[in-house]
């Protein structure tokens, strides 16, 4: 793996700007350009620890900076995904203290004492994850843009349902229900997909909430 | 996103002095207040973090109800063993709402305080009095179908969109605070939101630096509870509307009923002219009809959303025969 992939400490914006060149800075430039400096100015600067798949990265944050922002423009952790930054469509889920959440609503200074997961820390290695290989086998991605929050978010529910959370989907809240597709689909309907690869997605989800390849 | 100075609050006193200044405002989940705050429809000055308080736990009450710390996630709410066995509305309600992401992050303080999803409130080039006071109301005559048909006024038709608030406003929930001077309030749930008057932008009775401290759950009422909701997708989408419904029967008759809808006004809906009507009414189709008519007596269409006057009824009605067995 290349080294820009794997990141160390990266302190600011600036320095990783520097890292990737100038096709970057001129892609986020303009809209810098088009405001004032008072509106654009953070008004402080925090200093944060973020633990990121097991290892711990120092920042300089304007406060603003969402959690997604963080992984994506500040350590170069790409495998988050940017799709509408609203919280609609699923594709920046990641897993934080065990449980999914949308980095893009989340500001990265509130995270200062947590655990979080991203598809880069799933896989062992070269070894894939479950879940991921499981997305492989059953074709569960044609694009591929939602796959890493996809991911994330089905690792999470298998999480939920072995502690017994009920969904929309059960009928009796108070049961333990067991994971079927309406379950699964219930449960997943957080994270959109464009290409429609819901029945894979959800023949994947159910091969490693079974145990494993079926 | 404005620049505004974050700060954590180590107690809550800190937490409600800190939130009492101008522009401040509390962040807990922060799922609506960061999404307002990326399109500047909220631009505080100050954020007040306060998810290092000790109100994340859920506790009985010597009344046997349950008091709920404001910071308990939606989805800990909802999995919980006590409510999903004695308040199963409530989980019902919950997890009809949102996806499994935003109810891990989303609190129960938060839920209550949650604004519209009305489309003119979001789009900042259209007049809104919540977003900009005075400058008119665009849903009035715009494409209003999610928008409100009880408790309107010319200022506003925009509706409240938890669930979860509907669900508690059945069970008759009470809204525990902390002022920034010290005093504790409680606070019925129905009594907590404003009606639309001069100040849509003032949308709680909640004084600045005002602070859910928790809710109250009393004792559940007798009778099967049941949340019904009606989207336009099967899964993760707001409520066209909605019905909240406790009652208690014998084979022939109703004993008592409470219902409250989402969807169809500024707040949860409670109905006591529907629960009215329907005190000791038969097990009947036409006893659901005449209840719905009721909750629907003074509503008013505007156009787009008029389907809601009879979606409504019908909700009731299904709900209503479904909690029962009946029909």
């Amino acid at each position: 793996m290349d080294d820009f992939l794997k990141p160390q400490v990266i302190g600011t914006r600036r320095s990783f700007l520097k890292t990737t060149g100038a096709a970057t800075l001129a892609f986020v430039s303009p809209p810098l350009l088009n405001e004032t400096a008072a509106e654009t100015a953070p008004m402080q600067s925090e200093h944060v620890w973020l633990r990121i798949n097991g290892r711990a990265y120092a920042l300089d944050l304007d406060p603003r900076t969402t959690l997604l922002d963080a992984l994506r423009e500040h350590l170069a952790l790409t495998g988050t995904k940017k799709g509408c930054d609203q919280g609609q469509c699923g594709a920046c889920t990641v897993i934080v203290n065990g449980q999914r959440i949308n980095s893009c609503l989340t500001l990265a200074v509130m995270h200062a004492d947590d655990e979080i997961t991203t598809i880069e820390g799933l896989a062992n290695g070269d070894d894939l994850h479950p879940m991921q290989a499981a997305f492989v086998r059953h074709d569960g991605l044609q694009c591929g843009y939602c796959t890493p929050g996809q991911i994330c978010s089905a690792v999470a529910v298998l999480t939920e349902h072995k502690v017994g959370w009920p969904s929309y989907a059960t009928a009796d809240v108070a049961s333990a229900p067991a994971l079927t597709d309406a379950e699964i689909a219930e449960r997943m309907s957080g994270n959109i997909c464009r290409c429609s690869a819901y029945p894979n997605i959800v023949a994947a989800i159910r091969e490693v909430a079974e145990g494993g390849r079926s | 996103m404005k620049p505004f100075r974050y700060e954590r609050a180590g107690g809550v006193a800190s937490a409600c002095s800190k939130a009492a200044r101008p522009a401040a405002k509390f962040i807990a989940g922060g799922t609506n207040l960061i999404d307002l705050m990326k399109l500047q429809i909220e631009t505080p000055a100050h954020l007040v973090d306060i998810n290092a308080l000790p109100l994340r736990g859920i506790e009985e009450t010597p009344e046997q109800g349950l008091r709920i710390g404001t910071l308990v996630t939606n989805s800990a709410l909802a999995a919980d063993m006590r409510v999903r066995r004695r308040y199963p509305l409530l989980s019902q309600a919950i997890l009809a709402g949102a996806s499994g992401q935003l109810r891990n992050k989303a609190t129960t303080g938060g839920n209550l305080l949650q604004r519209t999803r009305c489309p003119y409130f979001y789009d900042t080039t259209k007049p809104c009095n919540k977003r900009v006071p005075g400058s008119g109301c665009a849903a009035l005559a715009g494409l209003n179908r999610t928008n409100a048909v009880l408790g309107v006024s010319d200022n506003c038709i925009a509706t409240h969109p938890s669930d979860m608030a509907v669900a508690m406003t059945a069970l008759d929930a009470r809204v525990e605070t902390v002022a920034s001077d010290g005093a504790t309030r409680t606070i019925p749930i129905d009594a907590l939101y404003r009606p639309p008057g001069d100040t849509r932008h003032i949308e709680t009775v909640l004084a600045p630096g005002e602070l859910i401290r928790s809710v109250v759950l009393p004792p559940p009422p007798a009778g099967r509870q049941l949340y019904r909701k009606v989207r336009d997708r099967a899964s993760y989408a707001f409520a066209l509307v909605s019905v909240a419904i406790i009652v208690a029967h014998d084979s022939n008759r109703v004993q008592g009923a409470r219902a409250a809808f989402g969807g169809l006004a500024y707040k949860p809906w409670r109905s006591t002219d529907a629960e009215a009507t329907l005190a000791d009414a038969a097990l009947t189709r036409a006893s659901y009809d005449a209840a719905g008519t009721a909750a629907l007596k003074d509503a008013r269409g505007y156009g787009h959303n008029d389907f809601k006057l009879l979606l409504a009824r019908r909700t009731l009605r299904a709900a209503l025969a479904d909690v029962t067995g009946t029909i």
